[in-house]
């Protein structure tokens, strides 16, 4: 079944926090960053939006960025990440977090700024939004997590959905000669003037997250030392609208979206600053 | 009864009537006076003329926009035949008749001052200064603001990169006041 | 308390929307070129950097309407300016902020439509000032100044009425009063407490964390926030605010506002010079709309006339202020038409006839 906007309504689950404290005899060996909350995710088993949350909540913690932090949240399945991250937070309308995040930069300059984007959202509708916020070079860090399909509203063609793959919108399957080849943002974004760091990492096995964690580091690094505009591209799994298990999502993130969305630092002011020299 | 003027002026795009417009508008407003002025928009932007509208008036000044002016400054023929008719009975129009066919002008209804402004500005060493010469024709004939506030008033209209040309301004405004 | 002592200075009603803004200690500007407002983008582009602000020049008016919201989700005060076309762009954002409660300024020059229309000035845009504007049951506040004076003194209104309401406010002009100069005194107002400590965006240190956000999907949640915003608009209806010229032994009364109030001005001080009892009333602020000063007119046997630059918009306002007792005849100049006192005054002549 695919979630809608109603079906996924966390009133409840929002306020349902779980409690972590240890029971007698136990010990606790994992614990949640302090800038995530204690509340059940309305993200369906083996979604991606956890992992991506949960290092966004890392990162906010270890760089002391919590009490400075203003998230814009975006319209797709991850419209709720203000009720999971401990932190102020502004919704702005469907792609246009970017625009947003500007205008709450340009006031407050001293705020560590970031939007959390589905590809819908970043790739589709707000594409003008994106593109000229990092051109402008603002000096703000964009998590982008690209799953090839519109989750949210039940699974329909997305502007990264594989050629060939089914979505509600192309049953026979993405055809190039009709609706064009997947979008790869990484790419673009690193080739726009303003952007300090652009990359694609993938939430599909422990090392890859690993890495994933590092790059979005360097995305809020450029932000904090005021050196221009950082983005993220994190490869995520959808296994409902995917119609798949959990494994067989992380599966094909490997077979089928890497190859076609390669893994890799397009750009790093950092590198190319010594290139230059 | 309380002072009030108002005038259109009309002429080529570049024989800056805007200017003169934005001087005797700001004039009016070192004089104490209401002032509006409206550079017209629409179909009339076409056609050979730019215009605009200046209102001087001791009350409080309704519309900015005159459709029967109680007179007119006209540069050009174009301008002549656009707004001639306009003009209010017994109102004031100045006419350059260096670039207007004079036979065209109606001395009857309205009182018209024809002056030869191309050639006055060119005795006065600038052949640009048309506007300036017009619009000292224009102060004499109606009377509404003496010379010497409008030569004051140069200062804040002309910008700073011109300002070597404010005292040419203010001679072919003595010029154009005087031959009227 | 005020300073009036500032200079008077000869300026565009454009440039008297940028000044204001600076006196009201605007802080962010955002905007997309588009005539005939461009003088308000360009003079900021320097004044407002000079006065430590912030300027953009926005990617389209969606995004320069988004940069607002996110501004002022801080509590600073912000603003932007379009003219019609670009305002329709603007209407998403404008109902995420009405819907979450963000105070900001958006000016609007109105132009002749629909659709590109042209760059004359127009009023046709009343309905979508007044009705809120995008999608959803919601209402920006608008005031619609007549002189450049009024667009000075407006826009300090303005930011003072976002902030008391947590709500947009809409200034609506149009082609001519933000192209016409006219003598403006610049005064500075006293700085206004916004309350913005309660409830802006300035990160989660020793505090709960906070959200702005305009969904509301628990149950009951959405119809609660309609309710607070129907108070809200309610309690806004003391600030409607109108001009009243002549009115006192008023036996027609032309309604009509902004320029076209001004235009339709000397009409009426003509058609009085020649011993007709007429009047004006100006709506100042067209939402709220002086509902009560009408409705006082009709009750003491008024007749009305409401003149507008479209096809008739403001007239249903007029017609539900007076209905109890009257009804208003209605004259409009097409947009694409310019207007000058005389076209105004045959339709008033005309109504003082049909007694």
């Amino acid at each position: 079944m695919a979630p809608d906007i109603d079906s996924i309504a966390p009133t409840e689950a929002v306020a349902d926090s779980i409690d972590l404290t240890p029971m007698p005899g136990e010990t606790l060996v994992f614990d949640k960053p302090e800038s995530l909350r204690s509340t059940l995710t309305h993200y369906c088993p083996g979604c991606h939006h956890g992992t991506a949350h949960r290092l966004v909540a890392e990162l906010l913690d270890e760089m002391q960025l919590r009490e400075k932090a203003i998230v814009i949240g975006s319209i797709g399945c991850s419209v709720f990440i203000y009720n999971y991250l401990d932190i102020d937070a502004v919704e702005a309308p469907h792609g246009r977090g970017p625009a947003a995040a500007t205008g709450v930069k340009r006031a407050r300059p001293d705020k560590f700024v970031f939007t959390y984007q589905g590809d819908g959202d970043l790739a589709s509708i707000g594409m003008a939004e994106i593109m000229h916020a990092a051109n402008r070079g603002e000096r703000l860090s964009v998590v982008f997590v690209n799953n090839t399909v519109y989750g949210m509203t039940g699974g329909q063609m997305a502007p990264t959905t594989l050629i060939g793959q089914k979505t509600t919108t192309c049953p026979g399957g993405r055809c190039l000669e009709r609706e064009g080849a997947p979008i790869r943002m990484a790419e673009i974004i690193a080739s726009l003037g303003g952007v300090a760091y652009s990359a694609r990492v993938s939430l599909d096995s422990v090392k890859n997250i690993r890495a994933a964690k590092k790059a979005l580091r360097r995305a809020f690094e450029v932000q904090t030392e005021g050196v221009g505009f950082g983005f993220v591209e994190l490869l995520s799994g959808c296994p409902t609208n995917w119609r798949m298990t959990p494994v067989q999502a992380n599966n094909r993130i490997r077979t089928e979206m890497i190859p076609y969305f390669p893994l890799g630092v397009f750009k790093d002011v950092a590198t190319l600053n010594t290139e230059g020299e | 009864m309380a002072l009030y003027q108002d005038v259109t002026m009309a002429g080529f795009g570049g024989q800056g009537v805007m200017l003169i417009g934005n001087l005797l508008a700001y004039a009016g407003m070192e004089s104490g006076l209401n002032v509006t002025f409206i550079p017209v928009y629409g179909p009339e932007m076409r056609g050979g003329t730019a215009n605009c509208t200046v209102v001087v008036s001791e009350d409080e000044i309704g519309s900015p926009i005159i459709q029967r002016p109680k007179s007119t400054i006209i540069l050009n023929q174009p301008s002549l035949e656009k707004f001639q008719p306009r003009v209010e009975d017994g109102g004031v129009q100045i006419v350059n008749s260096s670039l207007v066919d004079t036979a065209l002008v109606d001395t009857q209804r309205i009182r018209s001052v024809c002056i030869p402004a191309n050639e006055i500005a060119e005795q006065v060493g600038n052949g640009r200064m048309v506007n300036m010469v017009a619009l000292g024709a224009f102060l004499k004939a109606t009377g509404v603001l003496p010379l010497e506030k409008v030569q004051a008033s140069l200062s804040h209209v002309i910008s700073a990169h011109y300002g070597h040309l404010i005292p040419k301004n203010a001679e072919a405004l003595k010029a154009g006041y005087d031959f009227a | 308390m005020t300073q009036r002592t500032g200079k008077r200075v000869f300026i565009k009603g454009n440039e008297a929307v940028g000044y204001g803004a600076l006196a009201a200690g605007c802080r962010c500007y955002f905007g997309y070129p588009i005539t005939p407002q461009n003088e308000i983008p360009e003079m900021l582009s320097s004044a407002l950097v000079e006065a430590g602000g912030e300027f953009v020049q926005a990617e389209s008016e969606l995004a320069a309407a988004n940069m607002l919201l996110g501004a002022v989700s801080t509590g600073v005060r912000a603003m932007t300016s379009s003219s019609s076309p670009g305002i329709s762009l603007m209407q998403e954002a404008i109902s995420y902020m009405a819907g979450s409660e963000l105070p900001g300024v958006i000016v609007n020059m109105n132009r002749g439509g629909p659709g590109l229309g042209d760059i004359g000035p127009a009023q046709g845009d009343y309905y979508q000032s007044t009705r809120g504007g995008g999608h959803g049951d919601y209402r920006t506040m608008v005031i619609a100044p007549s002189t450049c004076q009024e667009a000075y003194d407006m826009m300090i209104e303005a930011f003072d009425l976002a902030y008391k309401y947590r709500n947009p406010v809409l200034v609506l002009g149009d082609g001519i009063i933000g192209g016409m100069k006219e003598p403006v005194t610049l005064w500075q107002p006293e700085k206004t407490d916004d309350k913005v400590e309660g409830w802006q965006l300035d990160g989660a240190k020793g505090r709960e964390k906070r959200l702005i956000c305009s969904l509301f999907l628990a149950e009951g949640a959405l119809a609660q926030q309609n309710r607070h915003l129907l108070a809200k608009y309610t309690l806004m209806q003391k600030e409607a605010r109108a001009e009243c010229f002549m009115t006192d032994d008023a036996e027609l009364v032309v309604v009509a506002f902004g320029s076209m109030g001004r235009i339709a001005k000397s009409g009426v001080r003509k058609l009085r010079e020649a011993g007709h009892k007429i009047g004006l009333v100006r709506p100042i602020t067209l939402y709220p709309f002086p509902t009560d000063v009408l409705a006082d007119l009709a009750a003491r046997g008024c007749r009305f006339l409401t003149i507008e630059h479209n096809t008739g918009q403001m007239v249903d306002d007029v017609r539900l202020a007076v209905r109890k007792h009257a009804d208003s005849d209605f004259f409009g100049i097409m947009p694409g038409d310019m207007p000058g006192a005389e076209d105004l005054m045959a339709p008033m002549i005309d109504a003082l006839g049909r007694k």
